[in-house]
């Protein structure tokens, strides 16, 4: 078995026996992604001569005894995160030549934990979109299927670990942009509470909703992951001073005592018969495990596509009007004016679905629509939060499908915004509440594509997500499934 | 219509971006596709009902003002698309 192919706890088991070195693992890794990478498509930007002297750093400290809790492992990172080794372009040709003069909190985590950060991911452009193919300089494929969209908008995020291109990845989720993804390539993925994890160094696309997560192999490596990226940061205002349980606790086995509630609004219209098989079937699993099953009901579901899109493009719009061509980013030099300079910088900089939601989220905030869009869908965001406090006194957590359908070919919905808008349907009502949700394998359709459950909890309830998650993985027979690549 | 091509011009201009005549048709329609479906929210009767702008019952977070390094000047600068080393430059604002 090649280096590359372990999990990430298998790999920092051989580090500790002293069976294998980072710069063995980092070399591994590094040789796998020149394999498949033609195919996959994930990597942005690869920075080999600093991994591997990470890697010989992380080398000496262990044989020094002084092994963070990720010391030696090769991880990427979604290019959203600031980062002054390597660009940071957000997907945009906006950023294109950005560097940024410091490192996010959760980027020098990692750093501190030991890990060796091998490059940054693909994405959608600022993390807008469901299939990362509003990428302005690649588009990540599906490791599963030729042709096939990996997911968004941490698209390259999820592609790399499935494709074994990376030991785990981070990446971020507005709307369902780590799960979705997660879902689609066969790995699992967190979005945390919000507050949970330091946003500072994150390019903000949504502030209300914007949080940081893991993609990893499986349910122990985002345990370990978490353990890492959690916690209080002084310099993120939204971040939650709690304490941070060691989630390897988490992963018990059986759900004894546990109460899982299935959302009935979530298995409606538009629900793909193979992924609802599969949730039914991951279902059934958790209850072999000692879980209860009962059935709850998010009344709001069906207004949470129209909240969410007009709170994000807001936020979005408002987030965005840093880009001006003044102090980062792409400039016009053709200009003779400020304000043309500003219209034509931002024209040519940012990409088509950018321009559209700031086009709809100025528009929601303008003079006279303001009542009648933001506000109404603030107002109906509350609705949306009390479903789920009233869900949550009846169960400990709900599972679901994490998207109505498997992956799907590249180009198939490009042109109707509106039909992708409705696919987020599943996942954007977790981040209107802030609550942590979280995708895990649960089979495949008959096409050979993987298939996720979705998993949510209250409020700082992850340990409660990763024992269910856990349990699902002892049982769904998915954990070692690889796609095969060249 | 829920939207006119006048109204993706003035709004354009609100954001600072310049539409071709083809955008503006092509947006034009794709908003008003949008905003005709969260139209749905006016079925429900929010009189009463509390904002949420956050998720989380967090307060202020306020330290003590004390004075800390910040960027130095030259690497605040070095993303600047023009700059003379003290400050960025833009197209003469003042005729």
């Amino acid at each position: 078995m090649e280096y590359y192919s372990l999990t990430l706890q298998e790999a920092l088991r051989r580090l500790e026996a002293g069976e294998v070195s980072s710069v063995a693992l980092t070399e591994s890794v590094l040789a796998r992604i020149d394999a498949v990478e033609p195919a996959v498509q994930a990597y942005l930007a690869l920075d080999r001569e600093g991994a591997l002297r990470q890697a010989e750093q992380a080398d000496i400290a262990r044989k020094k005894g002084q092994a963070g809790p990720l010391c030696g492992i090769p991880l990427a990172i979604k290019d959203v995160l600031c980062t002054t080794s390597m660009p940071t372009t957000c997907g945009s040709r906006m950023l294109e030549h950005f560097v940024a003069p410091y490192d996010a909190t959760v980027v020098t985590r990692l750093a501190q934990a030991g890990s060796v950060l091998l490059g940054k991911l693909a994405m959608d452009e600022f993390a807008m979109g469901s299939t990362s193919e509003n990428c302005a300089f690649k588009v990540p494929r599906n490791p599963w299927k030729p042709g096939y969209v990996a997911g968004g908008s941490s698209g390259g995020s999820a592609a790399a670990v499935a494709a074994d291109e990376c030991f785990a990845s981070l990446g971020s989720d507005t709307g369902g942009s780590i799960r979705q993804p997660a879902s689609l390539c066969g790995t699992v993925g967190m979005k945390p509470t919000y507050g949970r994890v330091s946003r500072y160094g994150l390019v903000a696309f949504a502030s209300s909703l914007d949080q940081i997560g893991p993609l990893t192999k499986d349910v122990r490596d985002c345990a370990l992951m978490m353990n890492v990226i959690c916690g209080h940061d002084p310099l993120d205002s939204t971040s939650l001073d709690r304490t941070v349980p060691d989630y390897t606790e988490a992963l018990q086995d059986g759900l004894k005592g546990i109460r899982i509630g299935i959302p009935r609004e979530y298995f409606g219209q538009g629900l793909d018969p193979e992924v609802d098989a599969a949730v039914r079937q991951g279902m059934a699993m958790l209850k072999d495990a000692g879980a209860e099953l009962v059935e709850v009901t998010l009344p709001h579901t069906d207004y949470c596509v129209a909240v969410y899109y007009l709170i994000a493009p807001a936020e979005a719009s408002s987030n965005l009007a840093r880009f001006d061509g003044v102090r980062y980013g792409f400039r016009d030099r053709s200009a003779d004016s400020l304000i043309e300079m500003y219209n034509k910088s931002r024209s040519r900089g940012f990409g088509d679905e950018v321009k559209r939601r700031i086009l709809i989220g100025t528009y929601a905030l303008s003079s006279g629509y303001y009542d009648a869009f933001y506000k109404k869908a603030s107002q109906v965001r509350t609705l949306i939060k009390e479903d789920f406090a009233r869900a949550f006194a009846a169960c400990d957590l709900m599972v679901s499908p994490v998207a109505p359908t498997p992956a799907w070919k590249i180009g198939d919905k490009a042109d109707d915004p509106l039909a992708l808008y409705l696919s987020d349907i599943l996942t954007l009502s977790a981040n209107l509440a802030g609550i942590p949700g979280m995708s895990v394998p649960c089979g495949f359709s008959g096409a050979g594509l993987p298939i996720g459950m979705q998993l949510q909890a209250a409020h700082f309830n992850e340990a409660v997500l990763l024992r269910a998650a856990y349990n699902l993985e002892q049982r769904a027979g998915v954990v070692g499934k690889k796609p095969v690549l060249a | 219509m829920k939207i006119t091509r006048d109204e993706v011009r003035h709004v354009a201009n609100l954001a600072r971006l310049d539409l071709s005549e083809a955008e503006v048709d092509r947006m034009t329609g794709q908003l008003d596709a949008i905003l005709t479906y969260v139209a749905k929210l006016d079925e429900l009767d929010t009189a009463g009902v509390a904002v949420t702008t956050h998720t989380q019952q967090v307060v202020n977070a306020f330290r003590e003002d004390e004075v800390r390094p910040s960027l130095p000047r030259e690497q605040a600068l070095a993303n600047g698309p023009e700059q003379n080393g003290e400050s960025f430059v833009v197209p003469r604002v003042i005729g």
